[in-house]
């Protein structure tokens, strides 16, 4: 069956000839429109149609958005604070690169919406700091929202004010998670803080109740407003609703990033109709589906799932649609929608030792497991491809893998171990083999570490 | 610390979007960074002080994020991206192409003091890999040839200042 059409939502006008990431041509696309029917409802009602929309967490997780505004400690006589997290760093991830780009007003207006819905007075957008031209091009769009009425005081005549600021990051991957992308906006190195008791909805920000949505997110706030939540609904299916944006690097012949409704489309859809197939005279190997931590499918593996009515299911990788939840059931996850492709000219050691190097790079250092455990990993797989490689190499890196998950403050420590874990149960055949692999392999072969 | 007045100007506008100063830590530094070219330790008391804070403070957070750099740094610096997708299309051999065109190493200052380059963590343009941030400009698709084509630019620059 051929691939279904693209769903453009969140990225309608991404690329679109003549449209420009300013005010005026925003506005002449209904732009704004949507918070000035919003500020007329009640708070609590937009809440509820939120909730009501089934919208699930575009950063990652996939966690219910109107779950997580519920949670939002509303009685502390705190002020409630919205963080846009904006600091996109999952390898294999780049969609909000572009909305930030090229339609920030989206982005503000989903936001203002989600602030005026939570009754939040004060929005930091935090974005990562390698998007310097991300940053200026966010804080012209807010002082023209600004300007316009559209942020700050007495938004669009009303009572209701609201600030915007942009604050940027500075390299740093664990930004992204939640409480460490609080301990940087207060200024501190970003260790996450434990849960209990610092749920971000009760204590956030300055100790606040605290929202932390993804950018997308953000953005399919707005057009739940606009559409209707029941409109909403009927895009995806049960449970995954709306549209997911996927991005697609490595070896395929059209890498991009394509908006289709939740579910709609197969990984063997979106690989050989949308992206065009493998590299001339290649074979897809693997795809990592949700960034780089999320586990690894091999292609040739089938999954057996069961139906609601108890029968059951087998399907290949191809045969896989992409929700939040048969991924699951697949044993990995959506994520952030990155997908990474690899052809059979890859070595699964090498990358592997290459995502190994990332996550050693990229923990914060706080919990004893995830430093030394993502050091050691590195070091084993670097090691293999670099050095001298045992055949007993594969087990020792997925026992230091075993003994992260779960054992940390925040999620880096499985984010860490899954690609290991399942690069070794799926490929163990090539860590077993690679020392022999090794003395055959051709000069020309590409470094991936 | 000398800071040109238009930084002073931002540092104290940043302040005023926090309801608590040491918020202003990354974007001081961030202001410092670019006025001046890197985080020194006069840079680290000055932005205790301005915020109330002990130096120690402000020195974890350098310390701590990859982008804060204690030393100075060629005239451009030259990010490659090292992250899985940048490898997958050859981002090692764009990283070598720039090291070897400047006769240089990753992370030291070029010998012409022209350039300093380095391999950072995924820059979240995957679908235009290998990519490479020169400065505050992203270069896509970056193979060897364009590398060539970017450092020909950079040098010829270089020879018009003279």
């Amino acid at each position: 069956m051929p691939a279904p059409a693209e769903r453009r939502i969140i990225f309608k006008h991404i690329d679109e000839e003549g449209y420009s990431n300013d005010l005026a041509c925003y506005q002449k696309h209904g732009g704004y429109q949507v918070l000035q029917k919003a500020l007329t409802a009640r708070p609590e009602d937009i809440r509820e149609d939120v909730k009501k929309s089934g919208l699930r967490g575009r950063g990652g997780a996939g966690f219910s958005c109107g779950l997580k505004w519920s949670f939002v400690d509303r009685k502390s006589g705190k002020p409630i604070y919205l963080v846009v997290n904006a600091d996109e760093s999952e390898p294999g991830t780049f969609k909000d690169r572009y909305i930030i780009h090229q339609d920030p007003h989206q982005l503000i207006e989903g936001t203002m919406i989600s602030c005026f819905a939570n009754d939040v007075k004060q929005a930091y957008i935090y974005i990562r700091g390698e998007f310097p031209e991300g940053a200026r091009i966010l804080e012209r769009a807010i002082q023209e929202a600004r300007d316009a009425g559209f942020v700050g005081r007495n938004i669009c005549g009303t009572d209701y004010s609201c600030d915007i600021f942009v604050h940027r990051g500075a390299g740093a991957y664990i930004c992204g998670e939640e409480t460490g992308l609080i301990e940087s906006l207060e200024g501190k190195r970003a260790n996450p803080r434990i849960k209990p008791p610092y749920f971000p909805a009760v204590l956030g920000l300055y100790q606040c109740p605290t929202i932390v949505n993804n950018v997308e997110t953000l953005c399919h706030v707005k057009h739940i407003l606009d559409m209707g939540p029941d409109e909403y609904l009927k895009i995806g299916t049960p449970n995954n609703t709306g549209t997911r944006i996927f991005c697609v690097s490595g070896h395929v012949k059209k890498p991009g990033y394509y908006e289709y409704a939740c579910g709609e489309i197969t990984m063997g859809q979106l690989l050989y109709d949308v992206c065009g197939g493998p590299r001339e005279g290649r074979e897809f190997k693997a795809v990592i589906p949700g960034g780089s931590s999320a586990k690894i499918l091999r292609f040739g593996e089938t999954f057996t799932l069961k139906n609601q009515d108890g029968s059951e299911r087998v399907l290949k990788v191809e045969d896989i649609p992409l929700d939040f939840d048969t991924l699951a059931a697949c044993g990995t996850m959506g994520g952030s929608g990155g997908v990474i492709v690899m052809d059979d000219s890859v070595n699964m050691v090498e990358a592997l030792a290459n995502i190994n190097a990332f996550y050693a790079h990229e923990s914060c250092g706080q919990c004893t497991p995830c430093r030394e455990g993502s050091l050691w990993m590195k070091k084993i797989s670097s090691r293999m491809v670099h050095g001298e490689a045992r055949e007993e190499d594969g087990e020792l890196i997925k026992s230091v893998a075993d003994q992260i998950a779960g054992r940390t403050i925040c999620a880096f420590g499985e984010a860490c171990s899954w690609p290991t874990q399942s690069f070794v149960l799926k490929f163990g055949d090539e860590f077993k083999a690679y020392n022999e692999d090794k003395k055959t392999k051709s000069a020309d072969r590409l470094e991936l570490v | 610390m000398n800071l040109k007045p238009e930084t002073l100007a931002r540092i104290d506008e940043v302040i005023t979007h926090y309801p608590e100063k040491r918020s202003g830590t990354l974007p001081l530094l961030h202001l410092i960074q670019e006025d001046v070219g890197y985080i020194s330790d006069a840079a680290v008391e000055w932005i205790a002080e301005k915020l109330e804070l002990e130096p120690i403070n402000v020195y974890e957070v350098v310390t701590f994020y990859p982008m804060f750099r204690r030393k100075p740094i060629g005239r451009r610096h030259i990010k490659v991206c090292r992250t899985l997708s940048c490898a997958l299309a050859g981002g090692y051999k764009t990283c070598a192409k720039f090291e070897s065109e400047f006769n240089t190493h990753r992370g030291e200052v070029s010998p012409d003091g022209e350039v300093t380059v380095e391999f950072v963590e995924c820059l979240a343009s995957c679908g235009t890999a290998p990519v490479v941030l020169i400065d505050e400009t992203l270069h896509e698709n970056v193979d060897e040839a364009k590398a060539k084509a970017i450092s020909d630019q950079i040098k010829a620059e270089a020879a018009n200042r003279g």
